[in-house]
């Protein structure tokens, strides 16, 4: 049962020296209730693809083609990116909300965390009475665990961990069913990183939404996804559940990506790490993008850029990837 | 409160030095009126005359601390002396027949400016990249152009040319000074064009101020946040972006209000206008100094105390500053 359908997804930003493809022709399934998590060097799409889904970008990115299908729940289908004004409107943070990487700059620091759930409430019920507008905004903070005298609390008062959980309650403030996390943990240290993502699975257990979470720390991707896409070069190159990608990583990228960190358990493995640098999107290499860093590269991987089989675009083994 | 209590603390401490300074300055100044007077009627004049006159205009030989006590005593009981110009009458009563003028006209049109400017500059940056881009040069133009330049023009094509506005006084000889309509229709006929005037000369400034701001914060991710949020237009564009914009504006806005009295002396001039400007002007010339004095503590209070707003409307404004 997928919630979201992305077909050929493309998105360009417009510049002086020609069209960058930041996302170039991407599909991916997000299933009811699962966490996807994507991950993928700086530059590799990925926020780019959440900004897309959503409906954010702004020029100088366009979406140069491709559709996005969101299934309601009572499985009326809608065209994401063809919604207009109003409808986007009400599709937004209703059905899809975002929580950005940043809640030191997401969150209004003129405004008053209640407020700022409060707001979202009037606008998409309107019906709602100003005391049950407040009752809804204490129990979303007491869930997330912030304390329901921390409603009148400005941004710049509280911790940059509370900040984050106070960006997660606002998310799920109409019961999306669909949230995206655009790296929410990075700028955190470890132990609140840990409490975040401990909060996040809880919360997925108890309201049953889909996450798209998007970060560049593969290692913890590993441990709260179900599945996983790994972007490259604004392409998907390798997808599928995280315990197969963790044990049998089939795309050589990654593969390095697993090999640049080390492992607390297990046995001793030399830290590769990838060489070179991501590519210049105004001139990606010609066939797989990826072949200038690749060690396992063939003479075809310059000329054929392969495209996604059975979860993988590698063209070793007859497009198997490696092993 | 604390806060407060030293705010205040610091703007008596800046008043009591602008006082001071006032008070320092003419009598640094080699000479006094009555020598000016007597210079002027080549030495003719009778000793005794000069000390009467001496008397009159308050001039006394005391030491610099005797007349420094006198002085603050006489500034306690609102007592600036006896302006020259318009012997005997005190210089208190000039202020206070003239000031309201001045209030009433540049006040009302720094605000309108202020207003309309803010507005504009707000709309420009929300729609930048549409035909209201085209207002840019014409801002830039008018913010270089001098105030005293637009009043010439105004008064040439309307006032004389067109004779649509009266291009000088405050108000018409036919009607008598009193709360009628006849009066009031007369006071803001004749305010029309030093109005524009100013509105004209200083709205380019605001327009460019907030846009640029404005601009720097549309790209901030809590004007992101707040469009995935589903929110009106409306709102994002004045309860996120504007509301945040206008904070840098405000330091700005409370100068140009502290000017207010002091300000557009050009525009009164070519105007005709009996406000502060145009005594300050006829002090001059008459070597006023009692009057210039005034005039100049009257100046400098009101640019003290339109700090002073300024400091409690960002208390209110903007959560962070408060402690």
């Amino acid at each position: 049962m997928n919630v979201l359908e992305i077909r050929d997804l493309g998105v360009d930003y417009q510049s002086n020296s020609g069209a960058v493809h930041a996302v170039d022709g991407v599909s991916l399934d997000l299933r009811r209730g699962e966490i996807l998590g994507l991950a993928g060097e700086s530059g590799s799409g990925k926020s780019t693809l959440a900004h897309a889904i959503g409906r954010l970008l702004r020029p100088p990115a366009a979406i140069t083609g491709g559709t996005v299908t969101y299934h309601r729940a009572d499985g009326g289908a809608v065209d994401v990116l063809g919604l207009r004004g109003e409808e986007l409107r009400a599709f937004r943070w209703a059905e899809l909300a975002v929580v950005f990487q940043s809640a030191m700059n997401s969150l209004n620091p003129v405004s008053t965390v209640g407020a700022q759930i409060e707001d979202v409430l009037r606008i998409h019920r309107p019906t709602m009475k100003r005391n049950a507008r407040v009752e809804r905004s204490v129990e979303l903070l007491q869930r997330v665990g912030i304390s329901a005298d921390r409603r009148r609390s400005y941004p710049h008062e509280l911790s940059g961990g509370m900040r984050q959980r106070a960006a997660i309650a606002i998310a799920l403030a109409l019961n999306p069913e669909i949230v995206i996390m655009d790296e929410p943990t990075t700028a955190l240290d470890v132990v609140v990183q840990r409490d975040i993502l401990h909060e996040i699975s809880a919360l997925r257990e108890e309201y049953g939404f889909a996450v798209v979470f998007i970060t560049h720390d593969l290692s913890l991707l590993m441990e709260i996804s179900d599945r996983i896409a790994i972007m490259y070069a604004g392409r998907v190159v390798e997808t599928g559940a995280a315990r197969a990608l963790h044990d049998t990583p089939r795309h050589p990228y990654t593969l390095g990506l697993l090999r640049s960190f080390p492992r607390l358990h297990g046995p001793r493995e030399e830290l590769l790490g990838i060489p070179g640098t991501p590519p210049d999107l105004r001139a990606l290499p010609p066939g797989c993008a990826f072949h200038p860093r690749c060690g396992q590269a063939l003479p075809d991987c310059r000329e054929i850029s392969p495209s996604l089989r059975d979860g993988v675009s590698c063209l070793l083994n007859e497009g198997k990837g490696v092993r | 409160m604390r806060f407060l209590a030293r705010r205040l603390g610091f703007y008596l401490l800046t008043a009591w030095a602008a006082v001071t300074l006032n008070f320092l300055i003419p009598r640094l100044m080699p000479g006094d009126p009555v020598d000016l007077l007597v210079a002027r009627l080549k030495g003719n004049v009778d000793p005794a005359a000069v000390e009467a006159m001496k008397k009159a205009f308050g001039i006394s030989d005391a030491g610099l601390w005797t007349q420094y006590v006198d002085y603050l005593g006489n500034l306690f009981r609102g007592e600036l002396g006896r302006s020259i110009t318009f012997f005997p009458t005190e210089v208190s009563t000039v202020i206070a027949d003239s000031l309201p003028w001045t209030i009433g006209l540049v006040g009302v049109a720094t605000l309108i400016s202020y207003v309309v400017g803010t507005s504009l500059g707000v709309l420009m940056a929300w729609k930048r990249g549409t035909w209201l881009d085209g207002v840019l040069p014409a801002a830039t133009f008018l913010h270089a152009v001098p105030y005293f330049w637009v009043a010439l023009v105004l008064v040439f094509v309307f006032g004389s040319t067109l004779q649509w506005f009266p291009g000088s006084r405050a108000y018409g000889l036919e009607v008598t000074p009193g709360v009628t309509g006849d009066f009031l229709a007369s006071v803001a006929y004749h305010a029309t064009l030093p109005a524009v005037t100013i509105v004209v000369a200083s709205m380019a400034d605001r327009i460019l101020g907030m846009r640029n701001v404005m601009v720097t914060t549309l790209g901030e991710d809590y004007v992101v946040m707040a469009e995935a949020k589903g929110l009106t237009s409306r709102r994002v564009m004045w309860a996120y972006a504007a509301r945040n914009a206008i904070l840098p504006n405000i330091t700005s806005f409370a100068l140009s209000l502290g000017f207010v009295v002091g300000g557009s002396v050009l525009t009164e001039i070519v105007f005709s206008y009996p406000g502060i400007g145009s005594m300050l002007l006829k002090g001059v010339e008459n070597e006023d100094f009692p009057l210039m004095q005034g005039i100049f503590l009257v100046i400098s209070l009101a640019v003290l105390v339109a700090n002073l707003l300024a400091d409690l409307a960002y208390v209110l404004l903007d959560p962070r500053t408060r402690q």
